[in-house]
């Protein structure tokens, strides 16, 4: 991979993982937060999906949608550019973050106006257009209530569904009670930490932008290239509002977000809600296809991003991350997240799928302690609906770190021929099994109290700081495939 | 070279692994999950009322007291008074009473001083307790249903189709869509969801029999 020009994704200056984790782990606030919500979405996550008894079939036909996609990536663009123009819209190509920043600034420009009210969106966070737009005198306010949390409050997203997840009732309160007054309407004097209360708070601070805004900028969660078809998922209707109000909307999108026929949405309007929030489905999904007369805005523009795409789609094990809807279901589950919350990773793309996009996106030596915030335990795989192998993919990228490091320190270590090994290993059933059979008796003779301590030779440096619990008599895949057969 | 031309041609080279010849559908895509997940000979309507009082709407079945009779009903409980309609909404539904209607143009300040919206619906989803909104007749601009703090949405009992699928199958995706399955809500608090943010904070949705109810007027 060539040495990219900046591509965002990464808040410069920030302290590589292992150290910001270390940080984390001792805000005891920050983990209560944390645990609280993410317990909370797990259940309903797993009784969303757990609802649907061909959940397995979806989460297939989902995966191989984005496979279809991926492998014909150009094709569907060029399709979804005649498609979206056909319909009224315009369509913009952005190779980079500058593009992209330089395309909507314009096109703002051209509206005159200097204030544009913004749909949460996972894509413009990464070529951070806000901080752009504020350079050019044009404010961007954010409409998603976890973003608005996260602005006023000056602070930087942990989530991709749920930015403000490290924040509890109590401190958005004070945020609100601080900071509303010095953006817009102030926050009611008397404002309590009651989530209800909150939610009107944050209603009657944005209703005022949503109904004069002249321009708003969203992302999108799906483009259909049939029929040139945008599609937002949201909750709170703020997403509405500035997809129907203003005259003027420009869309940004990552181009991976295209799905070939209007059909397959199907599948997609099945996984994402009950993955995301543990909905049957979310209250309000907005589609719209170009420009209707005298229904929404009268200008229309999608501007379309690479940023480090086209980079992941040339390794051939790596893209696969590009199949990811942004549901979160990984960060929930994943035993990290839960612990160290998303700032520890230094992306606007945290947790395991953060741990594997965002290395990718920004350039491996960007991101280089990430793919080794994992445990490798397999939960985010089990969650994601469209069967993102993220385990897999951290062990190849690993690989990958490992080996651009020893071919600048030019030795080989410890940690490269593991990581080769495991990347192996993990990338093949049969193997792992094995793996975890040879593992089991190993760890076993070495293991004091059913923990291993520190190791001799090569291993000490890993196994210094960590504890280790042997590896049990039986892997739960062997017991799994015993007990289902079983079970039959 | 454009970004559109350097974009799809970084795109291509990564490409390389992928045969010339391969065409999309040479990537097979399994389609084995249901169609639908209601159980066959289902009550859709008995299904979508259970479901869209998960998100805490209310769901009126106007039986033998007549349509226009159960809509005067549920507004008088509500206590609204000014209300948006849409053009092509049929007439001998508007119910009898002490409302004011107000009709196209509405502009956005117009539509912000109202208390509601009472609308037709395009289709409804039984499984995910959704309605679907396509801008056709009786169902207005998308900022009808979206300004004014309450929605009160018609819909026919032959109207609803089993499961997502079949949905979209049955909708044009050509006109602006809105999906609705309840008021507007956040889980932005801590993961937990509160009902009311943005859109209207009130969806009231009244089911007719398809024998009594007049279509809409194109
Ligand atoms: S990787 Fe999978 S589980 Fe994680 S956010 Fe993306 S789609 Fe969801």
């Amino acid at each position: 991979m060539t040495a990219p020009t900046d591509r965002g994704v990464v808040w410069l200056g920030s302290p590589t993982f292992p150290d910001a984790a270390r940080t984390a782990l001792l805000d005891t606030q920050l983990r209560a937060n944390l645990k609280r919500a993410t317990t909370t979405i797990r259940a309903k996550r797993h009784a969303a999906a757990t609802e649907l008894d061909d959940w397995e079939a979806l989460r297939d036909s989902a995966a191989a949608i984005k496979r279809r996609t991926a492998r014909h990536l150009g094709r569907y663009l060029v399709q979804l550019e005649q498609t979206v123009t056909a319909a009224g819209g315009i369509v913009h190509w952005a190779g980079d973050a500058a593009e992209a920043n330089r395309i909507v600034t314009d096109l703002i420009r051209e509206t005159g106006e200097t204030e544009v009210v913004k749909v949460k969106s996972m894509v413009t966070q990464e070529i951070g257009l806000n901080e752009h737009l504020l350079d050019a005198g044009i404010t961007a306010y954010e409409t998603d209530l976890a973003e608005l949390i996260v602005q006023l409050g000056d602070d930087r997203p942990s989530h991709i569904l749920v930015p403000a997840i490290h924040r509890n009732r109590t401190e958005i309160r004070d945020i609100f009670a601080a900071e509303m007054g010095r953006w817009g309407r102030p926050a009611p004097e008397d404002l309590t930490d009651d989530p209800a209360e909150l939610a009107e708070a944050a209603r009657q601070h944005l209703r005022h932008k949503f109904l004069t805004a002249k321009v708003a900028v969203s992302g999108a969660n799906f483009a259909v290239a049939d029929t040139g078809t945008l599609v937002v998922v949201e909750s709170e209707g703020n997403g509405r509002m500035c997809l129907t109000l203003p005259e003027t909307l420009i869309t940004v999108m990552g181009v991976e977000k295209v799905v070939p026929t209007w059909s397959d949405l199907e599948v997609f309007l099945q996984l994402l809600p009950r993955s995301a929030t543990g909905e049957r489905m979310n209250p309000y999904t907005s589609t719209w296809t170009g420009i209707t007369d005298g229904d929404g805005p009268s200008r229309f523009h999608l501007v379309l991003l690479d940023n480090g795409r086209t980079d992941t789609l040339a390794d051939t094990v790596g893209r696969e991350a590009l199949a990811c809807i942004r549901c979160s279901a990984c960060l929930n589950v994943c035993p990290v997240f839960e612990r160290t919350g998303g700032h520890a990773y230094g992306s606007v793309y945290p947790g395991p799928i953060g741990a594997v996009l965002t290395p990718q996106l920004a350039g491996i030596d960007r991101a280089a302690t990430l793919p080794f915030a994992s445990t490798l335990c397999g939960a985010c795989y089990d969650a994601c609906p469209v069967k993102i192998d993220i385990p897999a993919l951290l062990a190849h990228l690993r690989a990958g770190v490992v080996e651009s490091e020893r071919a600048r320190r030019r030795l080989p270590t410890a940690e490269a021929m593991t990581m080769t090994a495991a990347a192996t290993v993990l990338g093949s059933p049969a193997l792992f099994d094995a793996a975890q059979k040879a593992g089991s008796l190993g760890s076993r003779a070495i293991a004091r109290d059913g923990r291993i301590g520190r190791l001799p030779g090569p291993l000490r440096g890993w196994s210094a700081t960590r504890d280790t619990p042997a590896l049990p008599a039986e892997s739960f895949r062997s017991w799994w495939r015993k007990n289902r057969d079983s079970d039959r | 070279m454009t970004s559109r031309d350097a974009i799809l041609r970084r795109i291509a080279a990564a490409l390389a692994d992928v045969p010339a010849d391969e065409s999309p559908d040479d990537v097979p895509v399994p389609r084995d999950y249901r169609r639908s997940h209601t159980s066959p000979g289902g009550d859709l309507v008995a299904l979508f009322t259970e479901r869209v009082r998960d998100y805490r709407a209310t769901v009126t079945h106007a039986g033998r007291a007549g349509l226009a009779a159960t809509l005067a009903a549920v507004l008088t409980t509500r206590g609204v008074r000014n209300l948006a309609l849409p053009d092509g909404f049929p007439s001998g539904l508007i119910p009898p009473g002490d409302w004011q209607w107000h009709r196209e143009p509405l502009d956005v300040p117009s539509l912000d001083a109202l208390d509601g919206t009472l609308t037709l619906a395009a289709a409804g989803i039984a499984i995910t307790g959704t309605l679907v909104l396509d801008a056709g007749p009786g169902q207005g601009r998308r900022a009808l249903t979206l300004v004014p703090d309450y929605h009160l949405c018609v819909i026919r009992a032959d109207q609803f189709a089993a499961d997502v699928p079949d949905a979209l199958a049955r909708l044009d995706p050509s006109r602006p869509l809105t999906f609705i399955s309840g008021p507007s809500a956040t889980s932005d608090i801590e993961l937990d969801r509160v009902e009311g943010v943005h859109g209207p904070r009130v969806l009231d949705v009244v089911i007719a029999d398809p024998s009594d109810t007049p279509r809409e007027q194109p």
